[in-house]
C-alpha cells in the first residue's frame, strides 16, 4: 500500500469526562485552520474518549507546534491528547 | 468514521500500555569505494562517506517518530564488512578504522554502527586475519562499534580454525574491557549463516550483495504478544497461534510504514523489516514472560523449545504477510541479560544454558547476551560457538554466539551493562574438557543435504 497524499491526522483525547473537554480541543484547532472532518465520542464506563480525523493541510503552525498546543489544551483538563498521522492506523490493520 | 475507532484505541493501547515500539531503522552504508592502500586515507574517505550519507537520518527518523507517534529506539549504521575494504592497507592493525566508525557515529549522532566484520566460513584473506586480530582492540578503544565474524554457513561448513581464535579473541576483548563489565564481548557475535540485511546489533553489516544505500527496519513488540496470549488462557494451539500471527501482522505493518517514510523522506532505498520479537529490560517486555503466559511455570523448563517454536513460526507467519520484503534474522530473541524473564528464570535455576542451546534451534539467532565465569577457558567457549555453529549449519539457519566471560566474576554473581544491554546472572558452563577437540584445527565438511532425517 502506498502512502497517501494527504495531510490528515487523528486526535485522540481520553480521560474523565467533563465540562468543556470538546470546546478546549477544538478551540486550538480552530485557532490554528485545522479542520475536522468526522468526530466521534464514547463514554466506557468513566472514560471518555473522543477520536477526531482532522485536515491540516492549512495550518499556520507546524505539525509539531499543534501537538504540543493540543497536549497543553488537554493537560489543564487532565487529559491525554495524543496526534498522529492517519496513515498509522490505515497501515497496522489492513494490507 | 473513516478509519474504525476500535482499531484507533487498539494501536493507541500498544504503544502506549504493551511497551510496543520499532527498536531500530538501521541504514546500510557501502564502503567499498574507500578502500586505499594507505589507513590514514582510507579512514578519511570512511568517516566522509558515513558522515555524509547519513547525515539526516537521526532528524530524519525523529520526524517520523513524532509524525506517526511511534517510539523508534534505536537509530543505527551498517557498513560494508571492514575486512573486505581494508585488505588493500599495508597498515595490519585495524583498530584505527574502528576508532573512525565511532567517530562517525558520534557525529551523526547514531547510538551503534555494525560491520567491523569479516566472513571466514572457508578460510581467511589478509584482510580477515587483520580485522579479527584487531577485535579486541578496536573493541576497547570505541563506545559505539560492533563487530561480527561468520564462522560457519551450511554451504561451506564450519571453519574450526576461526571458532578456536574467536575464543580467544573474546577472552582477551573481555579482558581489555574489564573495567566495564567486559562490555566489548556484548558487542561481538559469532555467526553460522549470517545475514547481509540484518539491521538488528550486534551483527549488522552491508552485506555485499546489497544497494550502495539502504534502510532496514527492525520491529519490536513483546510486551504486545504477550498481551494477547494472556487475554485467551484457555485456547488451544490454534486460536494460540492465530492469535499471535494476527498481533505480528499489525507490529510488522508499522515497521513497513516507518521504513517506507524514512526511504522516501532520505531517498534511499528501503531494503527489509525483519520480523524479530527484540525483548528489553523493560518489564513485560519479555520473550520468557510469552512463553509463560502460555503455560510455563517458568522460562527453561520442559515445554519451553516447543513454545518457542510456536510463538517464532507464528510470529514469521503474521509478519510475512504484513511486509512486502521480509529479511534480516526474522524470529523471536532471547538474549538473556535484555530479557527481565530469562534472568529470572536463570536465577531460579530454571533455565540452563543447555537448554538456552536447544531453544536456538527453534527461533533466531542464539546463545545471545549470556555472562560465564571469567575463568572459563578460551577452548570451552571455541566449543560452546562450535556447538551452536553446528546447530546453523545442519538446520540451514542462522546462529550466532554472544558470550561474555566475565573477568573476576564468578556463579552467583551479576554483570551490569546498563540500558539496553540489560544485566545478566553468570551463567555455569560444563566444567568437563573440550581442548582436544577444539584444538585439531581445520575445517568440518559442510553437511549432506539430502537424507534428511
Amino acid at each position: 500500500m502506498q502512502e497517501e497524499k494527504n495531510n490528515r491526522i487523528v486526535v485522540t483525547v481520553l480521560g474523565e469526562d467533563k465540562v468543556g473537554i470538546v470546546a478546549n480541543i477544538t478551540t486550538v484547532l480552530a485557532e490554528h485552520k485545522a479542520n475536522i472532518i468526522d468526530i466521534s465520542q464514547s463514554l466506557l464506563q468513566d472514560l471518555f474518549s473522543m477520536i477526531m480525523l482532522v485536515d491540516i493541510s492549512e495550518i499556520d503552525i507546524s505539525f509539531e507546534e499543534l501537538q504540543n498546543e493540543l497536549q497543553d489544551a488537554g493537560q489543564e483538563l487532565d487529559l491525554k491528547v495524543m496526534t498522529q498521522h492517519e496513515d498509522i492506523f490505515r497501515y497496522m490493520h489492513r494490507v | 468514521m473513516l478509519i474504525n475507532p476500535d482499531e484507533i484505541i487498539e494501536t493507541i493501547k500498544m504503544i502506549e500500555m504493551e511497551n510496543f515500539d520499532i527498536r531500530t531503522v538501521t541504514m546500510g552504508i557501502n564502503l567499498r569505494d574507500c578502500a586505499d592502500s594507505n589507513i590514514k586515507v582510507l579512514n578519511q574517505k570512511i568517516y566522509d562517506k558515513i558522515t555524509t550519507y547519513a547525515k539526516n537520518l537521526v532528524e530524519t527518523v525523529e520526524e517520523m517518530e513524532i509524525k506517526y507517534g511511534v517510539p523508534i529506539v534505536n537509530k543505527r549504521i551498517s557498513v560494508t564488512p571492514i575486512s573486505t575494504i581494508a585488505g588493500t592497507c599495508q597498515e595490519t592493525d585495524y583498530s584505527s578504522i574502528a576508532e573512525t566508525m565511532d567517530k562517525a557515529a558520534k557525529e551523526v549522532g547514531v547510538d551503534f554502527i555494525g560491520g567491523f566484520s569479516g566472513l571466514v566460513h572457508k578460510g581467511y584473506t589478509k584482510g580477515e586475519k587483520n580485522l579479527i586480530k584487531s577485535i579486541p582492540a578496536a573493541l576497547s578503544k570505541t563506545d559505539r562499534v560492533c563487530s561480527s565474524i561468520n564462522v560457519a554457513t551450511t554451504n561451506a561448513g564450519i571453519n574450526m580454525d576461526a571458532v578456536l581464535e574467536m575464543g580467544d579473541v573474546i577472552k582477551k576483548t573481555a579482558d581489555l574491557t574489564k573495567d566495564n563489565g567486559a562490555i566489548g564481548c556484548a558487542k561481538l557475535v559469532v555467526f553460522a549463516n549470517v545475514p547481509e540485511d540484518n539491521p538488528f546489533m550486534a551483527g549488522a553489516f552491508h552485506g555485499v550483495g546489497e544497494p550502495e544505500a539502504v534502510i532496514n527496519v527492525g520491529v519490536s513488540g513483546p510486551g504486545v504478544v504477550k498481551n494477547v496470549v494472556d487475554k485467551i488462557p484457555g485456547a488451544d494451539f490454534s486460536e494460540l497461534s492465530a492469535s499471535i500471527k494476527r498481533t505480528a501482522f499489525k507490529i510488522t505493518r508499522m515497521g513497513e510504514l516507518i521504513g517506507n517514510s524514512v526511504s522516501k523522506e532520505l531517498d534511499v532505498p528501503f531494503g527489509i523489516v525483519d520480523l524479530s520479537l527484540a525483548p528489553t529490560p523493560a518489564i513485560g517486555d519479555s520473550i520468557a514472560n510469552i512463553l509463560e503466559s502460555m503455560g510455563l511455570e517458568r522460562c527453561g523448563t520442559h515445554g519451553t523449545t516447543d513454545a518457542l517454536a510456536l510463538l517464532n513460526d507464528a510470529v514469521k507467519k503474521g509478519g510475512a504477510m504484513a511486509s512486502s520484503h521480509v529479511g534480516g534474522l526474522s524470529g523471536a530473541f532471547i538474549p538473556v541479560s535484555e530479557d527481565q524473564g530469562m534472568i529470572e528464570a536463570a536465577e531460579v535455576g530454571a533455565l540452563s544454558i543447555s537448554k538456552l542451546e536447544a531453544m536456538t534451534s527453534v527461533c533466531s539467532v542464539g546463545l545471545d547476551m549470556i555472562a560465564v565465569p571469567g575463568s572459563t577457558s578460551k577452548e570451552t567457549l571455541a566449543a560452546i560457538i562450535a556447538d551452536e555453529m553446528a546447530i546453523g549449519m545442519i538446520n540451514k539457519k542462522t546462529t550466532a554466539v554472544r558470550i561474555i566471560p566475565v573477568p573476576g566474576k564468578d556463579v552467583g554473581d551479576y554483570v551490569e551493562f546498563g540500558g539496553l544491554l540489560g544485566r545478566a546472572p553468570i551463567i555455569d558452563v560444563n566444567q568437563f574438557s573440550s581442548d582436544d577437540f577444539v584444538n585439531r584445527g581445520g575445517r568440518i565438511p559442510a553437511p549432506l543435504q539430502a537424507l534428511n532425517n
